[in-house]
């Protein structure tokens, strides 16, 4: 669709500026102050220049806490995206179907985010806990499940939950993304004998790029800036293996109330979220525009 | 044969996904000692206790009213403002329009840890700490760009001819927006007031930042179950439990919407 070249039509994205700054601008200038300074206490603040980013540049354990990091968004992204879209397709498409497939899939995305954490330990107990038991009962694994045992154990239990937690809102987007193809599109299909894997490849994929942006989007920035859930659930640890950059970050601002590096760091961690968001942005934008008929 | 096979992986799915909630919710009906004594597959001492604590001491329900006072107010608000700014970007080009709409987005990715200082001074300074209003506007900071980006693409998918025939028939932009706009994309509006809704709910950090006790969410109350004793599992699942429902409520109300909304697609 061609848009009317206007500038007035600023006046409508006016106050969508103003909510948004009034809560953006203000804080975001406010650490940009912190990290360039040393704040011993109120009115008593000395000047250091880069000095802060410098310190966290050097930190190994930022380095460590970064691939962590990149890992784990990365994993994310390779299992729940295809799984979404999996189960995007399978979903009924009428009938009373639709709103039960619709509400199930909610009820996980409605959990307050500490309580995740917070029901998987229990759900995880080796003990108590039905996932545990349930792994444990297998009786496949040499060293009995518990995800405060071994690494390994934690990261497949963070993963788990997750994926749990987060596959529905990428099948909610997939799903609106596929409702909205016409009918028409498959019929054309059907008179030329398209197979179900070419009519997924240059009919459905194509036309779910705009709801596929909004979620690989939403599901890097909020699996790169997890917080809650891991921290509940295993704060951390074993030793640090599962300390992602969130969690390290908050162990600066909070645990050792290093106001300077952990400004320096936000901004870092800002700077890295918006570049890996500005590239994904632009190359699901491009992508495939070539071929589009 | 091979859609019934595709339905077997569905409910296979959804059952694997309804797990975790249904151990929440046997867990709430179980005491504490219950709980950590034994593994059971359902509650065998079916218990209300928990339920009944959180009905009847203030500082619990009281949790649950501030949470949906301020959730109720955030949804309300990002939709206002994001629907005519959503019409903007479906409609009209103008000047920095593309940068405009990747900065809104930027707001949902800085680390909440350390904002959370400036944040408080901020509304400190304006005299707003510990009201409803506070945690309702510093959630539209990631509400609002998600919303502008939804409705846009709903909007997009309604004919440009519609509204030039209107502003033929000479309606004026305030009243063909609202009376003939907005219930075309109504499907739409009720699919991004869920998304808000669901991300305003869920949000902890901000919520427990500008809050002390008149607005405190029912998040920030569940940390009460952490006692020296270690955790309240029954309670703590009792109130996990209960904060699915307000959510669940709103979904059966909007179901047909949304999935009319889905229908329509263009998220």
């Amino acid at each position: 669709m061609e848009k009317w070249e206007n500038n007035k039509a600023w006046f409508l994205v006016l106050p969508v500026f103003l909510i948004v700054a009034f809560s953006a601008i203000i804080p975001l200038m406010t650490v940009v102050n912190y990290s360039v300074q040393d704040i011993f206490g109120p009115g008593n603040a000395v000047f250091v220049g880069t000095e802060w980013f410098e310190e966290v540049l050097r930190d190994t354990r930022l380095h460590d806490a970064l691939g962590r990091q990149f890992l784990f968004s990365g994993l994310v992204l390779l299992i729940e995206i295809p799984l979404g879209i999996l189960v995007a397709l399978a979903m009924p498409k009428r009938g009373w179907g639709v709103s039960a497939s619709l509400i199930t899939l909610a009820l996980p995305l409605l959990i307050p985010w500490n309580v995740i954490g917070t029901i998987w330990i229990i759900f995880t107990r080796p003990d108590i806990g039905l996932f545990g038991v349930a792994v444990n009962g297998l009786d496949l694994l040499s060293v009995p499940f518990d995800h405060t045992a071994r690494p390994i154990y934690a990261w497949i239990t963070l993963m788990a939950m997750e994926v749990w937690h987060w596959t529905p809102l990428v099948a909610l987007l997939c799903y609106a993304g596929l409702r909205a193809i016409p009918e028409a599109y498959y019929q054309a299909a059907k008179i030329d004998g398209a197979s179900a894997l070419a009519v997924f490849r240059y009919i459905q994929l194509p036309k779910m790029r705009g709801v596929l942006t909004i979620a690989v989007l939403l599901r890097f920035m909020d699996s790169f800036l997890i917080y809650a859930e891991p921290f509940a659930l295993t704060g951390g640890g074993p030793g640090n293996t599962t300390t992602f950059l969130s969690i390290y970050l908050v162990k600066i601002a909070v645990g050792q109330f290093d106001l300077g590096p952990a400004a320096a760091f936000s901004l870092i961690y800002f700077l890295i979220v918006l570049l890996l968001s500005f590239i994904f942005y632009q190359v699901l934008l491009n992508v495939g525009k070539g071929e589009k008929r | 044969m091979k859609n019934r096979k595709r339905y077997i992986a569905l409910a296979v799915y959804f059952v694997l996904l309804m797990l975790p909630i249904y151990w929440m919710l046997t867990m709430s009906l179980r005491t504490n000692a219950d709980i950590l004594s034994s593994f059971s597959y359902y509650p065998k001492n079916l218990t209300f206790t928990n339920y009944i604590k959180i009905f009847t001491d203030r500082a619990w329900y009281s949790g649950y009213i501030n949470s949906l006072i301020y959730v109720t107010m955030n949804t309300v608000i990002s939709l206002s403002f994001a629907l005519p700014a959503a019409y903007a970007f479906s409609r009209f080009k103008f000047l920095g329009d593309g940068q405009m709409f990747f900065w809104l987005l930027t707001n949902r990715m800085a680390p909440a840890a350390v904002f959370l200082l400036p944040y408080f001074q901020l509304y400190s300074t304006v005299g707003l700490i510990d009201t409803h209003i506070a945690v309702a506007l510093a959630h539209c900071l990631f509400n609002v760009p998600l919303a502008v980006w939804i409705l846009e693409g709903f909007m997009s998918g309604i004919p440009r001819e519609i509204d030039e025939t209107a502003f033929i028939d000479g309606y004026s932009f305030p009243r063909f927006f609202i009376t003939l706009f907005i219930p075309l994309i109504r499907a739409g509006v009720g699919v991004t007031a869920f998304f808000c809704f669901m991300f305003s709910w869920v949000e902890l950090l901000f919520a427990r930042t500008l809050t002390v006790t008149n607005a405190k969410p029912i998040v920030a109350t569940m940390t009460r179950t952490i006692s020296a004793t270690g955790l309240d599992w029954g309670l703590m699942a009792a109130a996990g439990t209960l904060t699915i429902v307000p959510g669940a409520l709103v979904i059966w109300f909007v179901r047909n919407h949304m999935a009319k909304g889905f229908a329509l697609g263009r998220v």
